[in-house]
């Protein structure tokens, strides 16, 4: 018999290979919901052109001095059908042509309203004849790397590998105990160890895959950057997916049904997805809170995944959420060790 | 205990001193039921050994602590010589475990699995020849979600098997099974018994043990209540025929029983729910008296059948109550 054969942790691993890629759903939701996920907010939150607004005007003349304006698209129309156009929010400004000069109509309040206020006017002077004191020009800037799917990247890759590594263990150690299974593999002369090492050893090489395929999609769709070192990153989605899966186990230590498990799961992940600025900056809430979202593992995993791909920074300046990661890993996989139900 | 302990004397098999199982003592309790209490048994090597009763007799939880996955409250467990405190590694390797309900990952193969029990032993059989003998060839490469109960079943048991044990433990290998299924898992017992492997498996089904087992222990309430080989246990009934009968006047009329019990033959009577149960040494003499002595009490039989008393009867006899409430 070959070494695979014989190599009670090498059955152990690819067992859990096997059942990882034989689950459609499974590969569902690790590789392609990501992605999609990143897609369709990538899309909501694009930087898109400088919007174009909308305005209307009572004669004809007027109407072809703003449409010589790019930023504008500007409709003639008389007063009452104007004034009902503002009313109903379909134009920002209603230019009205009196017998000593023009008229703008527009809610101050409405900073739209007020550029379409400026945008119009200088269309009008510059129709009428008006000379610019000075000559200026624009520079444009759309920067990669500050823009907001760059902010969401690491959120969605932190969250990612949170439900991954909690899932892949405290589902499938739940799902046979309940099954009975974990009772025969401990009759049988299964170390124990192994059984529990199978599970992270399959995580880690999953993990390459999971973390590439993501990474890699974001990198050539939407040109996301990294600023750190590619294997201190590395380094990171091993410590975090570690910590996470340490969670799982935890969770999975005394569960007897898959829907108590699924319960306890939901219970420390949902306040993590909303407190650990996935989808925005965790320091957006308050103060008094902040000690308490700065202590979260996926905040820590977060914040260092950020720091090193948008700001470039090395482990040692992320000494902090390491530290915190560190501790948690530490800290559950001792407890969960200690507290484990193997029937 | 009733009768018999001495049938535990059985000759040592060849290969070894130590008996394959020795308990002494032993209690287990979960909250105020006494699961298991104060129970001695003794099984040979070579030995296909039943502990049959009903549900909530303590069965699985004798085996369980058998197999090292229960510890006892008291009393002492041995297998082929070595005590679980001291011996759990070796032993571990030495046994073949079945368990009840054990539900095998869907998505693996019988081969995978297979090969995954085999990885947790030194050294056992190939695993070709495991699926050989539970007769799974046809099915190597399927999935198992894809198995029969009764294919599954036979899995289960190869999964305890690749390891080559000295001991194989085998909770309630055919329940829920349907009677085909359960004669096929009965030959594969059958084999596994003439391949000279020490078995103790656990039933409720008075047919199982009597086909399989050399010996038979009936347990109730914790205790074994009898022991020995089915002839031997059958005897306790003291008759090898049991005559039920039943009588139109039922609700009416008494039947006397003191003129039943002074016909020869006639070894004891009980009653339950209307049916009389009378145990019989030899049918042809008594019936046609037993006949004539109701016929003289006035009383019209509504039933009437007769059979040889089997373990059921024995389990009946000394508990009052039938193995299953069906």
């Amino acid at each position: 018999m070959s070494r695979f054969e014989t190599s009670s942790l090498l059955q152990l691993t690819a067992m859990r290979f096997r059942l990882f890629f034989r689950e459609s759903e499974a590969i569902f939701w690790t590789f392609l919901f990501p992605i999609l996920l990143a897609v369709g907010l990538g899309i909501a939150f694009r930087n898109r052109p400088a919007d174009v607004l909308q305005v209307g005007a009572t004669t004809t003349q007027l109407t072809q001095a703003l449409a010589a304006d790019k930023g504008l698209a500007a409709y003639t129309m008389d007063e009452a059908a104007g004034t009902h156009a503002l009313a109903t929010g379909q134009i920002f400004l209603l230019a009205i042509q009196g017998p000593s000069g023009i008229d703008y109509k527009y809610d101050d309040t409405n900073p739209d309203a007020r550029t379409a206020r400026m945008v119009v006017d200088h269309a009008i002077q510059t129709a009428a004849g008006r000379q610019d004191a000075v000559r200026a020009d624009n520079q444009l800037v759309h920067e990669k790397g500050a823009r907001y799917i760059d902010f969401l990247v690491p959120g969605l890759l932190g969250m990612n590998l949170i439900g991954s590594a909690m899932w892949s263990l405290g589902f499938a150690i739940v799902d046979a105990r309940q099954k009975k299974l974990l009772k025969r593999m401990v009759a049988s002369p299964m170390p124990r160890w192994q059984y529990l090492a199978s599970f992270l050893f399959s995580r880690l090489g999953l993990l390459v895959i999971e973390v590439g395929v993501f990474l890699g999609f974001a990198r050539l769709a939407f040109g996301v950057p990294f600023r750190g070192s590619l294997w201190q990153l590395g380094f990171l989605c091993v410590l975090a997916s570690l910590t996470f899966s340490a969670l799982g186990l935890l969770t999975s230590t005394r569960a007897k049904t898959t829907e108590a498990v699924n319960g306890l799961m939901n219970l420390v992940m949902l306040p993590m997805w909303i407190l650990s600025g996935i989808f925005f900056s965790a320091t957006r809430f308050p103060a008094s809170i902040q000690p308490l979202v700065r202590a979260l593992p996926l905040t820590a995993a977060i914040d260092a995944l950020r720091g090193n791909m948008l700001q470039g920074m090395n482990l040692g300046q992320l000494a902090m959420p390491i530290a915190v990661m560190l501790t948690w890993l530490v800290v559950t996989f001792a407890v969960s060790l200690r507290i484990f139900r193997w029937r | 205990m009733i009768g018999l302990k001495t049938a535990t004397a059985q000759p040592a098999h060849a290969d070894g001193d130590a008996p394959a199982l020795l308990l002494r003592g032993l209690r287990k309790t979960f909250g105020d039921l006494a699961a298991v209490d104060g129970l001695d048994l003794e099984v040979a090597r070579g030995e296909c050994f039943g502990l049959l009763g009903p549900n909530g007799a303590g069965k699985t939880t004798t085996i369980e602590i058998c197999e090292g996955l229960t510890p006892p409250d008291s009393g002492t467990v041995e297998l082929l010589g070595l005590d679980w405190q001291t011996g759990a590694t070796e032993l571990r390797q030495r046994i073949g475990v079945q368990l009840q309900e054990t539900q095998l990952p869907d998505k693996l193969t019988v081969m995978e699995a297979l090969r995954l029990f085999r990885s947790f032993y030194h050294r056992g059989i190939p695993v070709d020849e495991s699926i050989r003998t539970a007769q799974l060839e046809d099915k190597r490469n399927a999935r198992i979600v894809t198995l029969s109960g009764g294919q599954k079943q036979r899995l289960a048991m190869a999964c305890a098997l690749v390891g080559d044990p000295g001991l194989l433990f085998l909770d309630e290998p055919t329940t829920g099974l349907d009677p085909q299924a359960r004669r096929h898992v009965w030959d594969l017992v059958d084999a596994l018994k003439h391949a000279g492997r020490t078995i103790i498996l656990t039933t409720h089904y008075m047919e199982e043990a009597d086909r399989l087992c050399d010996r038979v222990a009936i347990m109730d309430h914790g205790r074994i209540i009898a022991l020995g080989t089915t002839p031997q246990l059958i005897a306790l009934v003291g008759a090898e025929h049991i005559v039920e009968f039943a009588v139109k006047e039922r609700e009416t009329r008494e039947v006397r029983v003191a003129p039943l019990l002074a016909i020869p033959g006639v070894q004891s009577h009980r009653v339950d729910a209307g049916l009389h149960q009378l145990s019989v040494t030899e049918l042809h003499t008594s019936v046609p008296l037993i006949f004539a002595e109701l016929d003289s009490q006035g009383l019209n039989l509504s039933e009437f059948r007769t059979h040889s008393a089997t373990l059921e009867d024995v389990f009946v006899n000394l508990t009052g109550r039938k193995l299953r409430d069906e």
